[in-house]
């Protein structure tokens, strides 16, 4: 096996180390979760940058949903999950039971796989997260709603039709739509659930597109079974296989010349 | 051993385009030794072989390359699949130059028998070189076929040993043309095929380049020899 490493490319079993000085802005620290007894992460260590993407692979199964939904706590929402360990987000660790996971959910939004938008206007889509943490006047949501739909590159598409139902768009749309109800609240750090999955090439390479221009101002992790969009989008990648973090480096390392022969397997296809 | 892919039918696309390429290996390193013994003995039919042989050669790398473009256009190879592809396509360039040099060569032959100025010497003046070159390409294109980054490397150095012989036989031939201009034919048509045979040699090690960036992942082309040995290649399971 090539066991060589370089400075980049962290394994799993090593404490996590800052890439490139680039900032942390989510570091998670010895991860272990359950759903109920049975356990899906093990002893998960890894640095997520600001305003760069981070892509999730592996297997179905493997813990990168999960993992992800430890980041905004959206497992609180489900009876017998817990997670150990610790996550800092900006320093604070978002596994204490003290935290405001409303606030947090508002900072660290999330897309899921199929697109859900609520069963009402487009606009209203996008305010109703808005009126949830801000007061705005009408004048200021208009703005908002507006600015969100420029974000997800969706104005130009709807913005004759913003009382139209949202459910009355394309799927590509819809899921475009929940992205922008996503950064609409203006969140820190925004998480993807193979948020193309259910899409056609033209709304999945749209959707890509979006991740390059929302890094600007956004951290963005995005879990995806296909690793050519990991590949194409993401700056980090970690792979990921039976609850476990195998591998985790920069993108082009990973795929071009991964640490570990797992990885390697997986990426190129002689998994299983 | 890599293991084999979910798919075995990429396994058979990577198979077929590494057989391609160890026969096209196969063909060039014939058409050198040939293109030797034309050098050495003269045989007019031999050389045409030679020349003849070309074609099969290029035609092998026009299909090689459409082979590597079709393979990464429908499985997007990723990691070590990639890096063997990407190396494939330049290993063929470096094959098909080899295959012009060795034509070089017989032509060179053809012709010096052909006009019956051959040298007592000329052939011994770079039987070392041509040793030398011929084993380096074999052990370059065996490196390839067994993915052997420490055979590679040592390869590499050996090239040195090459471009000083050519060097030596250049001395040696411009004495010889000095005291006798009747020589100069001859010893240029001589200095032509130490040359090609010193490009082989080039090829090769570039070859053996390409197993070290197939196996490791680094590029060690334009690096300076210290700097290659200071990174001695791991091996692949």
């Amino acid at each position: 096996m090539n066991t060589q490493l370089s400075a980049e490319n962290v394994v799993a079993s090593q404490n996590s180390v800052a890439v490139n000085g680039k900032s942390k802005i989510i570091e998670i620290k010895g991860l272990n979760f359950f759903y109920g007894k049975s356990q899906s992460l093990h002893n998960v260590n890894l640095d997520i940058h600001e305003k760069q993407v981070t892509a999730f692979i592996g297997p179905s199964g493997c813990g990168k949903s999960t993992l992800l939904r430890t980041l905004n706590r959206m497992y609180d929402l489900y009876p017998g999950q817990r997670a150990e360990g610790s996550i800092l987000y900006r320093g604070n660790n978002i596994l204490e039971g003290n935290q405001d996971v409303n606030m947090l959910r508002a900072k660290v939004g999330m897309v899921f796989q199929k697109p859900t938008p609520f069963p009402m206007s487009i606009y209203d889509n996008i305010a109703l997260g808005v009126r949830l943490y801000e007061d705005l006047s009408k004048g200021e949501m208009d703005e908002r709603v507006e600015w969100a739909l420029k974000k997800a590159a969706l104005w130009t598409e709807v913005k004759d039709k913003l009382g139209k139902s949202g459910l009355s768009l394309s799927g590509g749309q819809q899921q475009r739509l929940c992205i922008a109800r996503g950064v609409a609240v203006k969140p820190d750090v925004l998480l993807l659930d193979e948020p193309t999955s259910a899409l056609d090439p033209i709304s999945t390479s749209k959707v890509e597109e979006l991740i390059s221009e929302l890094k600007g101002d956004y951290t963005i992790a995005i879990v995806t079974h296909n690793m050519q969009q990991a590949a194409r989008c993401s700056d980090y990648t970690a792979y990921m296989y039976l609850g476990e973090l195998v591998e985790f480096g920069e993108t082009d390392q990973i795929f071009m010349n991964p640490a570990r022969k797992e990885t390697q397997d997986y990426i190129t296809g002689r998994f299983g | 051993m890599i293991g084999e892919h979910s798919s075995k039918q990429y396994d058979n696309e990577l198979e077929s385009i590494r057989s391609k390429v160890l026969l096209m290996g196969g063909i060039v390193e014939t058409q050198f030794l040939d293109a030797m013994t034309c050098f050495r003995i003269g045989n007019p039919e031999r050389a045409d072989r030679v020349m003849r042989e070309d074609d099969a050669v290029n035609q092998l790398e026009v299909s090689l390359d459409d082979a590597c473009s079709h393979l990464i256009v429908r499985r997007q190879p990723a990691a070590n699949d990639l890096r063997t592809i990407m190396a494939t396509i330049k290993v063929i360039t470096d094959l098909e130059r080899i295959g012009d040099e060795a034509t070089k060569i017989a032509r060179i032959a053809k012709a010096l028998h052909a006009r019956g100025a051959v040298t007592v010497s000329h052939y011994e003046m770079v039987r070392g070189i041509a040793t030398n070159a011929s084993d380096m390409l074999h052990d370059a294109l065996d490196a390839f076929a067994r993915n052997d980054g420490k055979r590679a490397l040592q390869l590499i150095a050996q090239d040195a040993v090459i471009d000083h012989e050519f060097r030596s036989i250049m001395r040696n031939l411009i004495t010889f043309m000095m005291e006798d201009p009747r020589t100069i034919s001859a010893a240029l048509d001589t200095l032509w095929v130490a040359k090609a045979i010193e490009r082989i040699g080039d090829h090769a090690k570039n070859i053996a380049e390409y197993v070290i960036y197939v196996v490791d992942g680094k590029d060690i082309r334009h690096t300076k020899a210290a700097q290659i040995e200071d990174s001695t290649p791991e091996q692949a399971e």
